[in-house]
């Protein structure tokens, strides 16, 4: 096989310097720059319209850059497009299968389109029903199934090709919190034997589960990378604790509490006192006559990271 | 459940799989017909009810005109271009039931592919190129139209109405389908440049394909029209197919250079409505 087909765990399969794309006056990417290596499961952590997607479909050559450049498995993608989508499995933010066909059938149409043989694909297909826990439906059209359904199955329809590369785009946006884990469970285990992941996503709790490394953006722009863990302690401090007076006294408390906290963030609903102790915080602002109407003291998570990099809320 | 390691490592990599340049140089060489196997299986579903149409459409047809109208039209002015009236309109028919099916496959469709239900975003993360895509819509629906055209001749030669020998009326299949093309793939072209259905379609069925319909030699010869509407012939697939489908059928007779120029509109319309759509088909999906 050609080396560049087949680098070994740890090498870059993903390389983009300077990577943009304009459209009109939208600048959706703006000169981003990351590296993921074989065997990682990597992020894209930042909120709707931030160029998760455009960057996601940049690397599949779906979409043309203006500048920068792009490999994938050593090739560029606007080149060599179709040698590089064979490598892939790509799982779109909206699901595009066939209702009308079976979940078996949507299957093997599309492991035809990589020139897979239906001797090939009859097994295959079985064998990704079952890893996507649907072998009840296997025969039954696609229209009957759940949302979490539909999306384990587009899952299982990515990995025909038996991809070194898995592109989810936004995998479990819409789904109740039960298909959720359902789904990361099925995306750890692939993690497990080797597949590279690359996950757009605008949840924390999916980047913090799912994610070795990640970047996160806005604008277009990378505002920072690291592993969930390096992010949080880089960015945030261990606990936050969040005060709620009530809307009209929340701006009117703020000034009290400014010495209690490494840094304070006042959202429109609460306040969010960061700080390594939320207890000992929150006894503190009891101390002082202050008190919050409710309380409530969790650990830093990437939301936090968020807001502390662009002054904004993901999911407003 | 595929739980144990081995079962997910055979799942990533069986080593079943060929080497992803081998599965691309596939694609470049296939992936329209790739895309055409999906089409076919689509077909299925819905093949049943729409072979009862198929084979009710041409009945029906023959029934009215030829039979119905044709016994008042033979009875008034005799025969029509030299044969009964029946034999007259069959092959129009035949050409016009076939272009106006474009209506319905090469226009919605298309719609659902790029909008309603994005059903050309599956192949297009994989090696097959956009441009394999509309080629391979476009000519799975010519194979529908290929079943189509065959059972309106089947029922032709059983009413009598294709009187020449059966290989040569059979050539009306073909013809056929080469008028579905040249209007279809301008049509497909067409529909992928447009990001909304509002009312375009319904207008393309109302002022583009019934005017073929009606205009162009379909009942009556083009000739008998007045000068000043001979265009809609001229322009029309439906009339370059329908004479050629005449000169088959019953052996209508025209000089050599029109037959030849009737070829080369279908031909060329063809050739230039499929580039247009996979031009556009290139050119939307990678913005």
């Amino acid at each position: 096989m050609h080396p560049v087909m087949s680098p070994g765990a740890g090498d870059p399969i993903v390389v983009a310097e300077d990577l943009t794309k304009v459209y009109g006056e939208n600048r959706a990417v703006d000169g981003i720059s990351f590296s993921i290596s074989s065997g990682e499961s990597f992020g894209l952590l930042g909120p709707n319209g931030a160029g998760k997607s455009t960057t996601m479909r940049m690397i599949g050559g779906t979409l043309t850059r203006t500048s920068g450049s792009m490999r994938v498995a050593g090739l560029d993608p606007a080149e060599r497009g179709p040698e590089v989508r064979a490598h892939l499995g790509v799982v779109p933010q909206q699901d595009n299968l066939d209702e009308e066909l079976t979940v078996r059938d949507n299957l093997i149409v599309y492991g035809r389109y990589f020139g897979l043989p239906h001797s090939y694909l009859r097994t295959k297909a079985d064998e990704l029903i079952e890893f996507a826990q649907l072998t009840d439906n296997a025969r039954a059209k696609t229209t009957a199934l759940s949302g979490g359904m539909k999306r384990r199955l587009t899952i299982a329809r990515a990995l025909v090709n038996e991809p070194r590369l898995l592109l989810l785009d936004e995998p479990t946006t819409g789904l109740d919190p039960q298909a959720r884990h359902v789904l990361w469970d099925r995306l750890f285990r692939l993690k497990e034997v080797g597949v590279t992941l690359v996950v757009t996503t605008h949840f924390m709790d999916e980047a913090e589960q799912l994610c070795d490394r990640l970047i996160v953006i806005d604008k277009g722009q990378i505002m920072a990378e690291g592993s969930p863990r390096s992010l949080i302690r880089d960015y945030s401090t261990r606990e936050v604790l969040e005060v709620r007076f009530g809307a009209q006294r929340n701006a009117a408390v703020v000034d009290q509490l400014a010495d209690v906290a490494t840094r304070l963030e006042v959202l429109p609903d609460r306040i969010l006192v960061y700080t390594d102790d939320g207890e000992a915080a929150l006894e503190e602002i009891s101390a002082r006559g202050l008190t919050p109407i409710t309380s409530l003291v969790r650990r830093s998570s990437l939301e936090d990271v968020f807001l502390r990099l662009t002054g904004r809320t993901l999911v407003d | 459940m595929t739980d144990t390691t081995h079962d997910l490592q055979r799942l990533a990599a069986s080593g079943r799989v060929p080497p992803p340049a081998v599965m691309a140089a596939r694609a470049r060489r296939w992936g329209w017909w790739y895309y055409v196997e999906y089409w076919l299986r689509t077909a299925r579903a819905w093949f049943q009810s729409i072979l009862i149409y198929m084979v009710g459409e041409p009945l029906l047809y023959l029934i009215a005109l030829g039979v119905g109208l044709g016994t008042l039209v033979d009875n008034g002015v005799g025969t029509v271009d030299g044969v009964p009236y029946l034999v007259f309109v069959a092959p129009a028919l035949l050409i016009s039931t076939v272009v106006m099916s474009t209506g319905g496959e090469l226009t919605y469709p298309v719609m659902a592919g790029f909008k309603w239900d994005r059903l050309y975003y599956g192949p297009h993360a994989t090696p097959v190129s956009p441009a394999q895509i509309a080629t391979g819509h476009f000519t799975g629906v010519m194979l529908r139209f290929t079943v189509q055209a065959t059972i309106f001749w089947g029922i032709m030669r059983a009413f009598g109405a294709a009187p020449r020998g059966v290989l040569i009326s059979a050539l009306v299949i073909p013809i056929g389908v080469l008028s579905a093309a040249a209007f279809g793939s301008v049509l497909q072209a067409y529909a992928s440049t447009l990001q909304d259905e509002g009312y375009q379609f319904a207008f393309v069925q109302r002022f583009v394909i019934m005017p073929m319909f009606l205009f162009a030699g379909t009942f009556f010869p083009l000739s008998s029209m007045p000068v000043y509407l001979h265009w809609i012939g001229w322009i029309s697939p439906v009339w370059h197919g329908t004479q050629l489908a005449r000169q088959v059928t019953y052996g209508a007779v025209e000089p050599l250079w029109l037959t030849v120029l009737h070829v080369l509109v279908l031909g060329g319309l063809t050739a230039a409505g499929l580039l247009w759509a996979r031009h556009n088909y290139t050119r939307r999906m990678a913005s």
